[in-house]
């Protein structure tokens, strides 16, 4: 026997640590799938590595930042007017999101709906990855000590990023939505549709579960469904990219990640999620109107020419210096055309852009077209003020576009039905309607759809 | 100039200095958790493998590479998120195989070098699957693209690396 293990002395060894390494593997597969009783050699694992981690995340930020705040600065005046402007625009599509979501609080809260909202989150820097090229997993710079647990959520201002799986005391491992192991429950935009949203070998996301005979159109977004429990409803998830019939009767469903997974450096953790009844609230904080009347003072006053542009309305039926449509607004309500307008007094209405996005739907401010919004506040107010007469030539009759009569019903009622809520400027509070609607219409009724 | 002779009697063994039998693997494991997230192609490499082969190779003898694949795939599991000794049990194996094959090959020329590599890097992922998936029940997928893409980016990594590690060697 002896001498059997002498001659296979290379053999038995290699077989004697292969045998404790299985051993030692069946053993953490039997007690349970969490790593709570390896986390002693993990964690001296982790300390071993991360402080180097940390270090070169560290000077290499400082690095960056140096650079790019003290000596590359060029450039940064006309971002800064940039994002200036990107901001005006967000504001009033804030607006009409927040009417949105306004009434759909309202009728969430109607149907006793429960929702997830974040209440509390932890920003933390990625450090770096497990070191495993078949694993999706990354660590970040935040751990116990700032509360976080396993299977708190992780994402990004883009969307889903992954899970904490691991938590040490400064550090904690972030499974990655693209792991191979990974699922969340995802569901499409548009038609609901659900599944689960899962990695592959290359990295790459697919939705699975999803039968042949279901329509999903590429460019689709998907968003978290809350299904999982771990991720709260409508986290942006994906977009899905490819659909191709798959093995058996289910859909290949591949999804380009709305996070740039490898890329992200910075993180929020969720790690606290509340789960409430949403409370219909009376009304938006911020009004469109609010926001066009900060812009006024820069507007030059040019009141004839602005009644000129409004000329060739007269095809409608109105005169020159017919300012005013209130039923383009959608409802036909004049109070709020003109409140909502908030312009000076002889300058105009009914701001409708014919190709224009409807900004602010239910707020009142109907038909502001964000995309042609000009570069600074004062030529941007100017042209669309000029844009009114366009607004005004709408074959219809009414200043606004069909895009823009299309709007919610309760526009005009939203404003005109808010009287603890002017604008801001009194002088353009003041309606200026010269003429009445050309197709009177109904006028909204409080108890319309908010 | 290292003697490569494939006769058992003349082949030559290196052994390395302490700092570079743990500084090297412990510099491939840190490196293989950091720079992906900066070059994210980096992710197909696998250095510790790397670093397994070459030192089993080097040494030639079977019991130091099986400990030596051991000790890194170990160090490897610890920092990722499955059950510890998946990578261990794999690259115990390759280790023990390198070793076995410097034994008895000349694998000090580049061809060599890159055939050597790209076939232990996919032995290495055959044992990784088999036992993730049959041990641990782990829900992986081979993908035949990336393992040979993988492959093969790993032996020609692998190649330029040797070459700089051969500068450590010391004859025994």
């Amino acid at each position: 026997m002896e001498s059997v293990l002498g001659r296979y002395r290379n053999l038995t060894i290699l077989v004697g640590v292969l045998f404790l390494q299985v051993l030692g593997l069946a053993v953490q597969v039997k007690r349970s799938a969490d790593a709570e009783h390896t986390r002693l050699i993990r964690v001296w694992a982790v300390n071993l590595i991360t402080p180097f981690e940390r270090g070169l995340v560290w000077a290499q930020n400082g690095s960056s930042n140096l650079w790019h705040n003290y000596f590359f600065l060029r450039g940064v005046r006309a971002e800064n007017r940039q994002l200036k402007e990107q901001i005006e625009q967000m504001r009033l599509e804030q607006v009409r999101l927040s009417e949105d979501a306004i009434q759909a609080h309202r009728l969430q809260s109607l149907l006793a709906f429960k929702e997830q909202f974040i209440a509390k989150t932890v920003a933390a820097q990625v450090i770096g990855t497990s070191g495993m090229d078949l694993s999706r997993s990354i660590y970040i710079d935040k751990g116990d000590n700032a509360g976080l647990k396993p299977d708190m959520a992780v994402i990004t201002v883009g969307g889903i990023v992954g899970k904490v799986w691991i938590v040490y005391p400064s550090t904690s491992l972030v499974l990655m939505i693209n792991d191979q192991s990974s699922g969340v429950g995802a569901m499409t935009e548009k038609s609901r549709l659900q599944g689960v949203v899962r990695g592959t070998p290359n990295g790459e996301l697919i939705l699975d579960r999803v039968m042949s005979d279901e329509t999903v159109a590429p460019g689709e977004t998907l968003l978290s469904s809350g299904g999982d429990r771990i991720f709260p409803k409508g986290l942006p998830v994906g977009r899905v990219s490819k659909v191709s019939p798959g093995r058996e009767m289910f859909l290949n469903v591949q999804v380009k990640p709305a996070a740039d997974l490898s890329r992200v450096e910075e993180v929020l953790v969720v790690t606290e999620k509340q789960e409430r009844q949403p409370v219909a609230e009376s009304g938006a904080t911020v009004r469109a109107a609010d926001i066009l009347a900060q812009r006024l003072p820069s507007v030059p006053e040019k009141p004839p020419a602005v009644a000129r542009t409004a000329v060739p309305g007269g095809a409608t039926g109105h005169g020159p210096g017919t300012v005013a449509k209130p039923q383009g607004n959608g409802a036909g309500k004049p109070p709020a055309v003109a409140g909502t307008a908030g312009t000076s007094p002889k300058t105009t209405t009914g701001v409708a852009v014919p190709a224009g996005r409807n900004v602010a739907g239910p707020g009142g401010m109907n038909g502001i077209s964000i995309e042609e919004q000009p570069a600074t506040s004062g030529d941007a107010l100017k042209a669309v003020v000029q844009k009114t007469g366009a607004g005004d030539s709408a074959p219809s009759g009414g200043a606004a576009t069909p895009r823009a009569n299309s709007a919610k019903p309760n526009a005009a009622a939203n404003s005109t039905s808010k009287p603890a809520n002017p604008p801001a400027k009194p002088a353009t509070a003041q309606p200026n309607v010269t003429s009445p609607p050309a197709n009177p219409q109904p006028p909204a009724t409080e108890d319309s759809p908010h | 100039m290292p003697i490569t002779y494939t006769s058992g009697e003349q082949i030559e063994v290196y052994r390395f200095s302490i700092p570079v039998t743990v500084g090297v693997p412990l510099l491939a494991l840190f490196l293989q958790a950091f720079l992906p997230r900066r070059l994210t192609f980096l992710s197909y490499l696998d250095l510790p493998l790397l670093v397994t082969i070459f030192f089993a190779m080097a040494r030639r003898n079977p019991i130091s590479g099986l400990f030596t694949g051991a000790a890194i795939g170990l160090v490897q599991d610890m920092l990722g998120p499955y059950p510890i000794g998946i990578y261990g049990i794999a690259k115990t194996v390759v280790g023990y195989g390198a070793s076995s094959l410097g034994a008895k090959l000349d694998v000090e020329n580049a061809g060599a070098r890159l055939l050597v590599t790209l076939g232990f890097y996919l032995v290495h992922a055959a044992v990784y699957f088999t036992v993730a998936r049959g041990m641990v029940n782990l829900t992986l997928n081979w993908s035949w693209s990336r393992g040979i893409l993988a492959g093969f980016a790993n032996a020609v990594v692998g190649v330029l690396l040797y070459f700089v590690l051969d500068k450590f060697k010391q004859r025994t």
